[in-house]
């Protein structure tokens, strides 16, 4: 499909630029500033290069947390993408039962992170809470506060519980804007459930899982809040995450120089990654287009 | 759709709800026990109900104005977000111009900045421009991730609009304010829903950004909530009651655009 070219659509462009700019590209360029340079005092600067980013690099924590992050990340999307698009699929379209589901799904979400860390201490812990107590019931050996495992499967689940619904929000809505002459057309070929889904549905809802995959990746790199307050990091440093890591960094021991080089260390690894899951997905999607479907 | 996969899909959805609403039913049950009784022992519902945490909460201006400060600029916040993110999802469905791919993507870059070290920074650019503790603070600093997330969202949903609608609104004679008004906006129905909606929640359960941007007039009712948390302990009642308060307004914000998100192009007039 090829657009018309029309230099006047910037025009239309121009205020998000504005709006967004204006708080991105003066935090971007101070914390630029910082990396550079060792503040010794308010007054005292020094020049010191790539220092910053060479130290950091070499960091062999850092390493750990970049590992422990990318696994989880993976973990997520390989579970909250498939669970949100059966989740949407399998929500009812029309109805009260429709607003009904719709609201109890996006329930999750509207929780304060600070709470969903809070809420998930008690209801994980073996004594007094629901999921602890009903997994100690049926005999497992479970405790998130001492088993690193334990520790980071509740973090999974809890980040599954806490976001599949965007997923399942995004794809629903999704799957509504999809006009009934393509089901009319399939029915009239005698297409089975799974060539309407493989070739209908999935084409359609591309727009809308890029930016679920996107989002959950970012969103799940940059986790820090939750994780905070169910583990603290622990147990050892196995829910240790990279924004957990910068945070103690930046804030614990007042490193702004450092602390700011890892930030846009941070950055570009999310900007790479993303890049490459952007132009990846895009890929996939003409790859389908390709094939006649559309 | 035969017998049998209705029912598996019906199971499906009801052991995912069940999932859903576990964590939630807890934390409503916690908001009506005391911390003794949350504590103490392990019990499905609570044994000496009580309604203290929610007085607590309702009866102290210094809680309950953490609501209206949300409130107030979650609601500007949405209201730029989508009323400047529709113009340019339009342009970037529909046109190509100069650097319009890179635009797009850098849009999406601003949420990719990790808060801790960035807060600094936003601290000393609102407090130059004279803009701290008030609302609109908080309002421009969230349109850093929720425009982005908006104009995503709505080019999505506008490109599977087929351009052939806005061809023939144009041929009826249709201006283009009249024709996206009028035409293309109930096309998208679903798509603003979501976005408003997702626009709504990000800016209401932000926690670093509005604590860091403000003290009292405009302190939200995240940050007030990090107060349950002291020297003598956590109050874990009080937290869950103002955790249940706090989903309230998004489960009528959502119950109000549920039409926009169910009905979307199939029951449309096209």
């Amino acid at each position: 499909m090829n657009k018309p070219v029309n230099q006047k659509a910037w025009l239309l462009v121009l205020p998000v630029i504005v709006c967004v700019a204006f708080s991105a590209i003066l935090p971007l360029m101070t914390v630029v500033n910082y990396s550079v340079q060792d503040i010794i005092s308010p007054t005292r600067h020094v020049f010191v290069g790539t220092d910053w980013f060479a130290q950091v690099l070499r960091e062999e924590e850092l390493h750990g947390a970049l590992l422990r992050q990318l696994g989880f990340s993976l973990a997520v999307l390989a579970v909250e993408i498939p669970l949100g698009i059966a989740l949407a699929l399998a929500m009812p379209a029309a109805g009260w039962k429709s607003s009904a589901v719709l609201v109890v799904v996006a329930l999750s979400l509207l929780i304060p992170w600070n709470v969903v860390g809070t809420i998930w201490q008690i209801y994980g812990r073996v004594d007094i809470g629901l999921l602890g107590h009903t997994l100690a019931k049926m005999g497992f050996d479970y405790t998130y506060t001492g088993k690193p495992l334990d520790a980071w499967l509740t973090v999974l689940v809890m980040d599954i519980w806490h976001w599949t619904p965007l997923v399942a929000l995004l794809c629903f809505a999704g799957l509504r804007s999809i006009p009934d002459a393509y089901y009319q057309a399939a029915r009239i070929d005698g297409a089975s459930q799974f060539a309407v889904f493989r070739y209908i549905q999935l084409p359609k809802l591309r727009g809308v899982l890029m930016i679920a995959v996107l989002l959950r990746f970012m969103d799940s790199f940059m986790i820090y809040t939750e994780p905070f307050v169910l583990t603290g990091g622990g147990p050892g440093n196995s829910t240790t995450f990279l924004s957990q890591y910068l945070t103690q960094k930046a804030v614990g021991q007042f490193d702004v120089g450092p602390a700011a080089a890892f930030s846009l260390i941070y950055f570009l690894i999310i900007l790479l990654l993303c890049f490459v899951l952007y132009n990846w997905m895009q890929r996939v999607g003409t790859g389908d287009k390709g094939a006649g479907h559309e | 759709m035969n017998e049998r996969r209705l029912r598996k899909r019906t199971l499906f959805l009801v052991v995912y709800l069940v999932f859903a609403v576990l964590p939630i039913y807890w934390m409503l049950t916690m908001s009506f026990k005391t911390n003794e009784d949350i504590l103490s022992a392990f019990s499905l519902w609570p044994r000496h109900f009580t309604w203290d945490n929610y007085h607590t909460i309702l009866t102290d201006p210094s809680w309950y104005s953490g609501y209206i400060n949300s409130l107030i600029y979650v609601a500007m916040n949405t209201v730029i977000s989508i009323s400047v993110a529709l113009p340019a999802a339009y342009a970037f469905s529909r046109y190509s111009f100069l650097g319009d791919k890179h635009v797009f993507f850098w849009l999406l870059t601003n949420r990719m900045t990790p808060p801790a070290v960035f807060l600094l920074p936003f601290f000393q650019l609102y407090t130059t421009l004279g803009l701290m503790d008030t609302h609109i603070a908080v309002a421009l600093a969230h349109l850093v991730f929720n425009v982005p997330l908006a104009v995503w969202i709505l080019e999505g949903f506008m490109s599977g609009i087929p351009r052939e609608i806005d061809e023939t609104a144009y041929i009826d004679g249709y201006s283009f304010p009249r024709f996206f008004v009028r035409i293309f906006l109930p096309l998208i129905k679903s798509g603003v829903g979501v976005a408003a909606f997702f626009c709504f929640m990000f800016s209401w359960v932000e926690l670093l950004l509005a604590r860091t941007l403000t003290s009292v007039n405009a302190k939200p009712i995240v940050a007030v909530m990090t107060r349950t948390v002291s020297a003598s302990g956590m109050d874990w009642a009080v937290l869950a009651a103002a955790g249940m308060l706090t989903i309230v307004p998004g489960a009528i914000v959502i119950w109000f655009v549920r039409h926009y998100i169910a009905k979307g192009f199939a029951m449309g007039r096209v």
